[in-house]
């Protein structure tokens, strides 16, 4: 199923939580909320959903406007953060209610739920309530609740947030793996942006209501044609600092600081307004060059794990980047550094627009 | 330590027995005497103030056809409000808990308001209200078992006692449904359930705990009340087991206090066994299949 947003607005009084917002999902996509909390991915989700109804604005399923259409009659299945399960139904019952409010035979219901729960790897709790399970065998019942009645939309709202780490990896995947195998459009909202971009075809980024971004992941990462999309996506966040655009020569160069570097002719920003801009590198992109780079004494080093984040100081500057643990580089150490100056981003200090992708 | 632990478990019920004392001896003083001729303190003793005289002469009075009477009636009365407030109350503190609608806070205050009014206060306006509703056909005074709700008669009173217990109920399960997870309900209309269908499988059954203790105050509200049914049954002997009791007291010359003991603990009894029954409800503490909001 395709859905078409229009426009769509959500006011609760005098607080608007969806702004203006329009998308347009193709049938079978996996597309990802991906916004910092309150910024109304779920308002939105729930409109999709016919909970609450719009302000302004149209949803369209295929061809068919359901902004007043029931939500037991748009097809679709939902998982929420809290699960929601229903407490005082057994496993199955509530696997099967969906069904039975569909007025399903018995046999039906019986052999539905327990291929359904097999699927889910549930299939040997069907008679334990609720209660009796674990975060994520709850989360597999309700996922399972979500895909009995065959949807055409399926709607997650932060699905794996209570969820411990290792086991939020892998229902990721196994969430991502149903929703290939059934091809079932998808909307899957979150503020882990992890999660969205490893899972989701395309992801729309909202702030504060606003629809940023709609793109893949991708580009979301390389292109970003916003400055709140640079800092937002990408862990660690991208290093961000002013920098004084120059021409010589018929070259361009960036200073930062007393540091002169050569902008490739490919990555020349766009109508530079009165020679300064916000330039942006992220931290996987600033490599260590005892030949070429400049020279930068080392703040403090701090562990990641498969990384050291190392912290250094540039002009009045802190630059973020990453190294092998098995460099040994303590605080105090000089060394030189070079940007990858094919990956550098440029906006501008006003609009905080992209000035390479807009 | 050891001697310091026995001590901190001894006082509370220490404590506890010294102030369930009082209590406690009325109740033994009410159970010993419904079975004697008189007593000194708790002590049975026979006309002459030897000890003995224990007789079952005081429990006569449920052999008398009257008292059959008003035991049904208090029965009808108590099952009739209980009934009546308990679903009233589902409907209306749903709505108020997860509908909006115009006049929704005015509504919430105004019930509060009239809860707050003294029954005594709205006697002789409720009496004009019943007489008006005795005029109505059928539904006046033409209907079996329990009368009609006009004036005189059982579902009168009815009436009256829920609109008086109706904020409480109203107010105490708006708050229960105001606890229930909205994403649960939202799940279920997802499922395809209506509204009524998700209030009536999905929400109520997770208020168990608060319709169970609604139904037990409802229950002894209607049976233990005096005040309305007295006001508006014209003949007490015939009205409720509370009127019967105060007639008992009133019309008796001198008053056999043995006798009034019985058909006081006759009816606490109803009570008791209601409560034994429906406390599973009270004290249960809910596993829920929710995790993290609530
Ligand atoms: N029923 C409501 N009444 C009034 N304001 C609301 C209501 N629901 C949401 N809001 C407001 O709308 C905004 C968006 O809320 P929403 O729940 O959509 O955020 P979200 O993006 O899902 O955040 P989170 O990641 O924390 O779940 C918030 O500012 C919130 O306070
Ligand atoms: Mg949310």
């Amino acid at each position: 199923m395709t859905i078409t947003i229009n426009n769509l607005v959500k006011k609760f009084g005098s607080v608007t939580a969806v702004d203006k917002v329009n998308l347009d999902i193709k049938d079978g996509e996996f597309v990802a909320f991906l916004g910092p909390s309150g910024c109304g991915k779920t308002t939105t989700l729930l409109m999709i959903a016919g909970i609450y109804k719009p302000s302004d604005g149209d949803i369209i399923f295929d061809d068919r406007k359901v902004n007043d259409l029931p939500p037991k009659d748009r097809e679709i299945g939902m998982v929420f953060q809290s699960y929601a399960l229903y407490p005082h139904m057994s496993v199955y019952q509530n696997l099967s209610y969906p069904l039975r409010l569909k007025k399903r035979p018995k046999e039906e219901m019986k052999r539905e739920a327990q291929r359904i729960a097999d699927l889910m790897g549930i299939g040997h709790l069907l008679n334990r309530k609720p209660g009796q399970l674990s975060g994520g065998q709850q989360q597999r019942v309700a996922l399972g609740r979500a895909l009995i009645k065959k949807p055409k939309l399926l709607l997650f709202d932060e699905p794996l947030s209570n969820l411990d780490a290792r086991l939020r990896i892998s229902m990721r995947s196994e969430i991502k793996r149903l929703q290939r195998e059934l091809g079932i459009t998808s909307i899957y909202v979150t503020h882990d942006q992890i999660e969205a971009l490893t899972m989701a075809d395309r992801i729309a980024v909202i702030k504060n209501g606003v629809l940023q971004a709609f793109t893949d992941p991708e580009s979301l990462h390389d292109r970003p044609k916003t400055l709140f999309i640079a800092e937002f996506i990408g862990n660690p966040p991208m290093n961000l600092f002013v920098a004084e655009i120059k021409s010589e020569n018929g070259k361009l160069y960036a200073i930062i600081g007393d540091v002169k570097i050569e902008i490739p002719d490919v990555r020349r920003p766009k109508k530079v307004v009165n020679g300064n801009v916000r330039m942006g590198i992220r931290p996987q992109d600033i490599l260590i060059d005892e030949k070429e780079g400049f020279d930068t004494e080392i703040l403090f080093v701090e562990p990641m794990g498969r990384d050291d984040l190392i912290v250094c100081k540039v002009g009045d500057m802190q630059i973020h980047f990453l190294v092998d643990p098995t460099t040994n580089l303590k605080a105090g150490n000089k060394i030189k550094l070079k940007f990858n100056m094919q990956k550098c981003q440029y906006f501008d200090m006003e609009t905080d627009l992209s000035l390479l992708w807009n | 330590m050891k001697p310091k632990t026995v001590f901190s478990k001894i006082v509370p019920y220490l404590l506890l027995i010294i102030i369930t004392l009082p209590i406690i001896v009325g109740y033994s003083w009410i159970i010993i005497s419904t079975f004697s001729t008189k007593t000194h303190g708790l002590m049975p003793v026979d006309r002459a103030g030897n000890f003995g005289g224990l007789t079952l002469s005081n429990w006569n009075f449920i052999f008398e056809p009257e008292i059959w009477l008003v035991t049904f009636n208090t029965t009808i009365l108590a099952i009739g409000l209980t009934l009546g407030v308990v679903v009233v109350s589902m409907m209306a503190g749903y709505a108020l808990s997860r509908i909006k609608f115009p006049g929704r806070k005015a509504f919430l205050s105004m019930t509060l308001i009239l809860h707050a009014f003294p029954t005594v206060t709205l006697l002789i306006a409720i009496y004009f209200v019943l007489k008006w509703i005795s005029g109505i056909p059928i539904l006046g005074r033409g209907l079996p078992i329990i009368g009609g709700f006009g004036y005189n008669t059982l579902g009168g009173v009815i009436l009256v006692s829920m609109a008086l217990q109706l904020p409480l109920g109203i107010w105490l399960m708006k708050g229960f449904f105001d606890n229930v997870s909205w994403d649960m309900e939202r799940a279920s209309l997802i499922d395809g359930c209506s509204r009524f269908r998700t209030w009536r499988e999905i929400m109520i059954p997770q208020i168990k705990p608060g319709i169970a203790a609604l139904s037990i105050f409802s229950f002894i509200q209607g049976w233990g009340s005096f005040i309305i049914p007295y006001s508006f049954m014209v003949n007490a002997n015939k009205a409720t087991v509370a009127t019967y009791l105060n007639n008992l007291l009133s019309e008796t010359a001198p008053t056999n206090y043995s006798m009034v003991a019985a058909v006081g603990l006759f009816q606490l009894l109803p009570v008791l066994v209601f409560y034994i029954f429906t406390q599973k409800y009270l004290l249960s503490i809910f596993a829920g299949g929710v995790k993290g909001s609530s």
